[in-house]
This record gives structure tokens, sequence and C-alpha cells, in this order.
């Protein structure tokens, strides 16, 4: 099972890269929305997706499922949340003002 | 006695809060913005003089020990930069009351402002990586909002690039800290420590080191800092110099505690690498700053060019040299907020910053004018100002330890800042007056009570260099023995 999700993180981490490396800028969000989902899954599958007993020490000390994972993961996963509805809008409020989501558009002007 | 480390992060958040109900009354907002931060400097030096009676002071959060709970931890690495985080934002707020405009103040500036100085004090004073993480989110969060608050074309290009670099650098930030995790099954900085001089650095965690150096070194502006000079010249003056002032030093400060407690086995393959990285930082931010005749530019390039050098003394690695480089990092705190303020000030009284379209304002501005003169001077290092002393130890322990090709580059890269802000200096002051009567409002007198007391500290911090080498010096040790660290924290003073 790690070994699925650790493939299944890291088709998706490629496949956020390839959308981070566009021009548009939908798509760039939208490559960091998959790049922060394969990351908490890598997460998740850092120390063993041992399936069993609750995380109380000294009771079957051997099969718990650590819960620190899950914990990194839920804090993560909120931050990234918030992080993506703010660049969302930021991102409409620059296609309106600057009238375009082309990321090489929005270099800037050489001779401002 | 210990719960006093949550009030410099607990105070702004909740002050903020406080805030958001009186969007209509500015003047509100701006008293309680002053009186937080001043309960909050207070707070502060009372912290720092507790840490030199009494040592490393721990606060276990919500009474689990330590590497089961997170941790605050205060030694005096932690104590003295929050201080100097606390008292900047002080000064950049008074600086915004004039210099801010009405859109601006509407929008929740002042709350926002607080909100990142939790973030940056939190940062500096949380003893858990995973923690570390989720207040540099609070402080990135509070910096994003705070460059795109206006919504100006220029800022929304910029801002959206910023966030773009700083959203990606964070996930890499929690990829690291799950290597991190997997390796050693710990979180905690002191647990960490510990447990990687037990088992030993090898290969697979220096690599994860590097990932750490690479998130950092984005955050900071080491090396990889092209996003840095973009996005500080978009938003008003006072940001910015909040910017300058704050945000990279968090990184810093980041890269100081990672490299000096957790993964300091390997310095000939590590410290090397960031030695290295600092020489280009420091040479490309050098040709940067000269190479451009805009002043928002013109600062921004010398913001790279003292992360190189800071991050030069953290490389090198002795007690002396760690010494120098927070002396430096404390002076250059002080030292970036004066001159973005006061450039911010020459900025807002001539309507733009091209440095050819701008002359002979030392007729109406006098005392700007011997400020930003004292502030030139004090970025570059000349002697009786603070930059000199950190500047010295630095480069004496660089040469001392052989790294002379970089003590030349720092001497070089001096004179180059010193060149860049007389440049803004001579062609903004000096010459003929393009300035009307009409012309002289009152803009920019707001930057001279903020500007007088820094310029004041950097002048003391000049003079009274062995009184604050004792604090730093301090702080060097800890730093220098990472096992008065962890034995604070797992509280096994003997």
């Amino acid at each position: 099972m790690e070994t699925f999700i650790t493939i299944i993180a890291g088709v998706l981490f490629t496949v956020g890269t390839y959308l981070i490396l566009n021009k548009n800028l939908l798509r760039i969000i939208l490559g960091i929305t998959i790049f922060s989902h394969a990351t908490h899954l890598m997460l998740l599958s850092i120390n063993g997706l041992k399936k069993g007993a609750a995380p109380l020490l000294g009771e079957n000390a051997a099969s718990y499922t650590d819960p620190v994972p899950q914990a990194l993961i839920l804090t993560s996963i909120v931050i990234s949340f918030a992080l993506t509805a703010f660049l969302l809008v930021l991102g409409y409020r620059t296609y309106v003002e600057l009238g375009t989501d082309n990321m090489k558009q929005l270099r800037g002007n050489p001779h401002e | 006695m210990s719960n006093i480390l949550v009030l410099p992060i607990i105070i702004p958040l909740l002050t903020a809060m406080t805030m958001i109900f009186f969007r209509r009354r500015v003047r509100l907002q701006q008293i309680l913005a002053v009186v937080s931060l001043l309960l909050m400097t207070g707070i502060n030096i009372f912290i720092v003089h507790r840490v030199s009676q009494q040592g490393i002071i721990v606060l276990d959060v919500g009474g689990w020990q330590a590497p089961y709970g997170i941790s605050l931890v205060g030694d005096m690495l932690s104590a003295l930069l929050v201080l100097v985080a606390t008292f900047i934002c002080l000064m950049c707020t008074l600086f915004a009351f004039g210099s801010v405009d009405n859109d601006h103040k509407v929008y929740f500036v002042y709350p926002f402002i607080l909100l990142l100085t939790c973030g940056v004090n939190g940062s500096f004073l949380t003893g858990d990586l995973f923690n570390l993480f989720v207040f540099f989110e609070v402080m990135l969060i509070s910096s994003y909002v705070l460059l795109s608050l206006g919504g100006k074309k220029l800022q929304l290009r910029e801002s959206i690039k910023y966030v773009i670099i700083n959203v990606i650098s964070s996930t890499l930030f929690v990829i690291a800290i799950a290597y991190l995790y997997s390796i050693t099954g710990t979180l905690s900085m002191a647990h960490l420590s510990e447990r990687i001089a037990i088992i030993g650095q090898d290969g697979l965690l220096t690599t994860v080191s590097f990932l750490f150096l690479a998130v950092f070194g984005l955050k900071s502006g080491l090396l990889l800092f092209f996003w840095l000079p973009g996005s500080y010249s978009a938003p008003p003056p006072a940001i910015a110099a909040l910017f300058a002032a704050l945000l990279t030093k968090v990184g810093i400060y980041a890269i100081m505690r990672t490299f000096t407690l957790i993964f300091y086995h390997q310095p000939e393959i590590t410290h090397t690498v960031i030695i290295i990285m600092a020489a280009l930082t420091m040479i490309l931010g050098a040709l940067g700053a000269i190479s451009h005749w805009e002043i928002k530019k013109i600062l921004a390039y010398n913001v790279i060019v003292a992360v190189g050098f800071i991050l030069f003394g953290v490389g090198v690695g002795s007690f002396d040299s760690l010494t120098g480089a927070l002396f430096y990092l404390i002076h250059d705190m002080f030292a970036k907020a004066l001159i973005f303020i006061l450039g911010g000030a020459i900025i807002s009284i001539f309507g733009t910053d091209k440095l050819r379209s701008i002359s002979g304002l030392i007729l109406f501005r006098p005392s700007l004018g011997w400020l930003f003169f004292i502030a030139a001077l004090a970025l570059a290092g000349v002697p009786p100002l603070s930059g000199f002393v950190g500047k010295v130890i630095i480069l004496k322990e660089g040469i001392t330890e052989g790294h002379l090709i970089m003590s030349v580059i720092g001497i070089a890269t001096s004179l180059l800042v010193l060149y860049s802000v007389m440049k803004i200096f001579i062609h903004s002051f000096w010459g003929e007056t393009l300035l009307s009567e009409g012309d002289q409002k009152a803009t920019g007198t707001s930057s001279l009570l903020p500007g007088s007391i820094l310029t004041a500290l950097i002048i003391g911090m000049g003079l009274g260099a062995e009184w604050v080498l004792f604090y730093v010096q301090q702080a060097a040790e800890v730093m220098a023995n990472p096992s008065l660290y962890v034995d604070a924290v797992f509280r096994r003073i003997n």
C-alpha cells in the first residue's frame, strides 16, 4: 500500500510540475493545488500506513498508526486550502485589471 | 513565569482581531496598534533581560513535555530578534500613519501589519519545525495581502509571482519536513539535534539539509533572489520597509537555527555550500544595486547584498563569526528599515523613483538629507556606525579561518553598496532643485520621527557596541554549543 501511494504521489508531482511550468495563470494555480495534494499523500506515507491499534504508548506499541503525519496533513491541508482560495481571487483580480492571464505578458514592460 | 513567551505572539493577534471590528475608525486603529506594539517592546526587553540573567526560557504549550508537545523556546537569539522585529514594526507603523493613503487604511492595513508581527515573532520563538512552517505561513499570508492591497497594476503583477513562488517553496518546506520526520521520527528541534548527534549525519540527512537550504534560501533571498527586487519595489513605502527589514531576516534566522542546531555535523559540505551561495549572492546583488537607476530597485538589491554577507558569517560557523553575523543581522534590520523609510519619503515627495528626474532636495528637507546620509554610511559599514562592528568581526574571522577570497568579495561589495546609496544621495539631494515653492507639500514629514529614532539607534549601536555585544555573544554561545539549547528544552540543567 505504501508503494502504491508513493507512486501516486510521484505521478501527482509530475502533473503538478508540468502545470506549474505552463504560461496560463489558471493552470499554474491548478498545478499548485495538485502539487500540494501530492505533498499531503507523501506526508501520509512517510511513516508507513500500519493499520490497527490506536496510538497509545505501551498498548500494541508495535502496530499502532503514527498520528503525527495525520496531524501535519490536517494543518497543511487547511493552509493550502486558504492559499488556493487567496490565489484564485488574486489571479482573477490580476486578469481583470491587467487583461491577461499569460505569464509571459505579466513579466513586465522592458521599457518602463 | 515562562508563560511570558506566548505574549509576543498573542498580543498582536488579539489586537489585530479587535481592530477588524473598527474598520472605519482609523484613528482608533492607530492608537491600538501603537499601544500594543509599545507594550510588546516592553515585554520583549524584559524577556531579553530575563534570558540573560536566568538562561533559556522554555514553555511547553499545553503542559506537554518537550519531545511530545510543541515548545516555545526563547534563547538569546530568538529574544533579541523578537525585540528588534517588534520595534521595527512599531517604527514602520509610525511611518505608515502619514505615508499610506486612506484607501489602504480602511482596508485593514494595520491589522495585517500586526498579523505579520505575530507570524515573525512566532517563527523566531517556536522550537518545532512544523510550527516554524505554520508561523511562516501566517507571516507570508499577511505579506501577500499587504503586497497586493490597493490593487494597482504593478502590485498585482508582482504579487502574483511572489505568491506563486512562496507557495511552491512552502510546499517544498513540507516535503523537507516529511523526509526529516521519516528519517528521525521527530520534529522538535532540540530532539532532532539530539537524535542526529546520536545517529550521525549521513548522506541522506545532508541531502535533506540541502532541501531545507533551498527552501530557506528562497525565503531569505540567498542566491534564489530573483523574485525579490520586483516584489519589494511594488508596495507602498511603509510596507516595503517592513518587508525589507523582516521577511528575508526570518529566512536567515531559519538557516542560522537549522544549520547551527540540527545539521552542523558536516560543515565541510553544507557550510561550504552556504559560503559559495553567499559569495554569489553578494556579487550579483551588488551588480544589481549599481546597475539600476530607480531608488526602489537599488534599495531592494541592497537587501540581497546584506543577506549574502550575514550568511557568510553563518557559513564560517565559528563562535566569533556567529557573533558578527548576529550583530550584523540586528544592525541590518534597523538600517534597512531606516533606508527604506527615508527612500520612501523621497519617492513620496517627488512622486517618482527615477533618479534622473529628481534632484535638489537638500534645500527643502535638510534633515531628511542628513538622515539619509548617515543611513547610507551605516549600510556600507563606515566606522562610528553600527554596520562597522559586525563587518569587522565577520571579515576578521573569515580571514583567520582561511576564506580570503570571500573576505575580499565582502569588502568589495561593501564599497559597491556605498557607491549605490551615495548615488541616490547625490542625485536626489544635490544639484539644481526641480521642486517649486508650491511643490513642497507636507509629504515626507512622517518619516522624520521613525527616521530619527532609527538613526539614533544605529549610532548608539555603533558607539555602544560592547553593550550590545554582551547580549549578542550570549546568543552566539548557544549557537556554537547546541547542547545548551537541547538541555534547556529537556530541562536537564545540572
